[in-house]
């Protein structure tokens, strides 16, 4: 066990799968001689050369782009998008190229890619550098979309992004890339729980509070906030926003009877509603209330001294709670 | 300096057995293409598609200057280039018509032919989007010193949108063994291709952006697009970077299979089909000693894998339903998400 943080943990697991496997390179903006503008790629560049840990021009579509002719050609390439809001000049190419290639080859190429995002608010630097836009990849059949939230899975889960056949879209909180946390690195890749698992992060029986990425910190606070006042909520770190496991949070929901679903991103036709269209269905005779949901507000993303008002807090979370509680 | 090679011919003696075979290719592209237009007048054909009438000794003269482990990227105007690369007539024939034994299953359709086998790397229907795609390859292959080069053919049309410029970029910086291939056929689909472009020439006058040298060639002329091609394929080989090349050509018909193409001037579309690239290779051969009896046997070899290759599609069954949901993801379903 090592303490790391989490831009450190996804730096080694980097380093480890580059190592395991040659044919693994890391492209972006700024990643090599720089290390990426928060310091994730440091140091990749100077030990593994700068025909693997490259920089690239400024142009989205371009490295999304050249990563999947690589990809086609056998190797595994690892993108960073420098800020969430920038990865919609690469959203054709991801959408219509990356994760079409595999049907359209009928299963013969595989397109092992990886597009690392930092997402989400917190650093006081307004639209294209706080957005969440996972629900846009999480719509589209083909990729894989996965949030780490602590530096364990930033270790393991990106590690396992790079193995995994499957184009996968990577997201990071990058408000929390220097929160240090427990790191084993000491099992192989095929001991540690598979990325497409959720996990209940804390156990409770009157309520489930479902999440993922940078909004987990949150909900455990909210769920110690709770039971201050007597109230036992579970809380689901999601990890996999596609696939979805549904079984998880079927489990927990069938016990605890109410659900509550935050994240970051406006909730108009966001994740949250894909879940509670889901778990109504599943789990419609067990609910004791009616799935509620906390997001971000459907405008975009404000200025540092209004983004407070923006990201769901721990007080509209425990809200949401008391009113799911309140049925 | 520049090597602009506008309305050139091949210098020295050609090869006569590649003569033929560029005469072999161009029909067999040629008649293909026709019967695809007949089978969509007989509504055999579901949906759009775009055929490389016209503009065959393009197909025909870059795909026999490659090598067979080189790699194609194509645009939905991709019959051709798939047929080109090795191909077998039926399957893409039958991919058309949406059928079980199409190259593509019945799942991919006109815009998308794509053969991994025959080093086919697809045919995308994003403007622009797979030029970076062919750099991506062409890098592959400068990783593993392979020699082998990438060929991405696309339109005027894409030399206005950013992935050009972003690919060409890229592929200068890093030296990449990639022939970026322009069909300017004159029209981006509807609109004539100067009249939106800053440049009287869409992709030779961009060329020295990237540091490249402008290379036009009449795309009409199969022993000049052969050698042109092969010049540039050199070059990647050598370890010398990118060439872009402007073949310039003509399409006999509209954009798609709704467009008559009646927006083009009738002068013009006259004066372009007695350029025609098919009947003035035949003129050449014949003028040069070639006999008739020779060509008239090619021709005939052709119409009859054509006759054979419509029979085959036209009698398997349409894909099952269940086809849809296979090859999505690795798992080769995607089951777990419905």
């Amino acid at each position: 066990m090592t303490q790391l943080a989490l831009a450190r943990a996804l730096n080694a697991g980097m380093r480890r799968a580059m190592e395991a496997d040659p044919k693994v390179l890391l492209m972006g903006e700024d990643i090599g001689r720089l290390g990426g503008v928060f310091r994730v790629t440091d140091g990749l560049q100077k030990d593994f050369g700068e025909d693997r840990v490259i920089d690239t021009p400024l142009a989205e579509s371009g490295i999304v782009g050249t990563a999947i002719g690589l990809a086609l050609r056998g190797y595994r390439p690892v993108c960073e998008i420098q800020f969430d809001g920038f990865v919609f000049p690469a959203f054709d190419q991801i959408v219509s190229q990356l994760a079409k290639m595999r049907l359209r080859s009928l299963g013969k190429v595989a397109l092992p890619v990886v597009v690392r995002i930092p997402c989400g608010g917190g650093i006081g630097a307004v639209e294209h550098h706080s957005e969440s836009p996972e629900s846009y990849f999480a719509h589209t059949p083909g990729l894989r979309v996965v949030a780490c939230a602590n530096p364990s899975d930033g270790y393991w889960m990106l590690q396992q992004a790079i193995a995994c056949d499957d184009p996968v879209i990577f997201f990071e909180p990058k408000r929390q890339y220097w929160d240090k946390g427990e790191v084993d690195t000491a099992p192989g890749l095929s001991e540690v729980e598979p990325m497409s698992a959720a996990r209940v992060v804390r156990e409770g029986t009157d309520l489930t509070l479902v999440t993922y990425g940078p909004m987990v910190k949150n909900a455990l606070a909210a769920a110690v906030a709770a039971e201050e006042d007597g109230r036992s909520i579970e809380v689901i770190d999601l990890r996999s926003l596609s696939p979805l496991d549904t079984e998880a949070l079927t489990d927990s929901v069938r016990r605890t009877g109410r659900l509550v679903v935050a994240h970051e991103a406006p909730v108009f036709g966001a994740l949250s509603a894909e879940i509670a269209a889901r778990i109504t269905e599943a789990c419609f005779y067990h609910l004791e209330a009616p799935v509620l949901r906390v997001g971000g507000f459907s405008a975009p993303y404000p200025p540092s001294r209004l983004e407070d008002h923006f990201l769901p807090d721990l007080d509209r979370i425990l809200d949401a709670v008391d009113r799911a509680l309140a049925y | 300096m520049t090597t602009e090679r506008t309305e050139t011919r091949a210098s020295g003696p050609a090869d006569p057995a590649r003569r033929l075979d560029l005469y072999r290719l161009q029909v067999e592209l040629r008649r293909f293409e026709k019967r695809a237009y007949d089978l969509f007048m007989r509504n055999l054909v579901k949906g759009t598609s775009h055929l490389s009438l016209g503009q065959e000794a393009i197909a025909a003269g870059v795909a026999l200057a490659m090598r067979p482990d080189d790699w194609t990227f194509a645009t939905y105007r991709g019959h051709a280039h798939t047929l080109a690369r090795g191909a077998p007539m039926t399957p893409v024939l039958a991919e058309l018509l949406g059928r079980e034994n199409g190259l593509l299953g019945g799942k991919g359709g006109s815009m998308h032919l794509t053969s991994a086998e025959h080093n086919m790397m697809g045919s995308y229907a994003i403007v622009g989007a797979h030029l970076t795609l062919a750099a991506g390859a062409a890098w592959s292959a400068q990783y593993r010193e392979s020699g082998q080069v990438a060929v991405c053919f696309f339109g005027d049309g894409a030399t206005n949108i950013g992935a050009f410029h972003e690919a060409l970029n890229l592929a200068a910086v890093w030296s990449l063994p990639v022939v970026f291939v322009c069909e300017n056929n004159l029209y981006m689909e509807y609109t004539p291709i100067g009249s939106v472009t800053a440049v009287p020439r869409p992709a030779a006058d961009r060329a020295a952006a990237y540091g490249l040298e402008p290379v036009v060639v009449d795309g009409n002329d199969a022993d000049a697009v052969y050698d042109v091609a092969s010049a540039a394929l050199d070059r990647a080989r050598r370890g010398d970077g990118p060439s872009l090349v402007e073949a310039v050509t003509y399409r006999h018909g509209g954009h798609s299979r709704a467009d008559p193409g009646t927006y083009r001037p009738d002068e013009e579309v006259e004066a372009w089909l007695a350029r025609d690239p098919v009947t003035a290779y035949r003129s050449r051969l014949l003028g040069e000693g070639v006999e008739e009896a020779e060509l008239l046997a090619v021709e005939s070899g052709v119409d009859a894998a054509v006759d054979r290759a419509t029979e085959e599609a036209i009698e398997a069954p349409p894909p099952s339903a269940e086809a849809i949901l296979t090859d999505v993801w690795a798992d080769g379903g995607s089951s777990w998400r419905n």
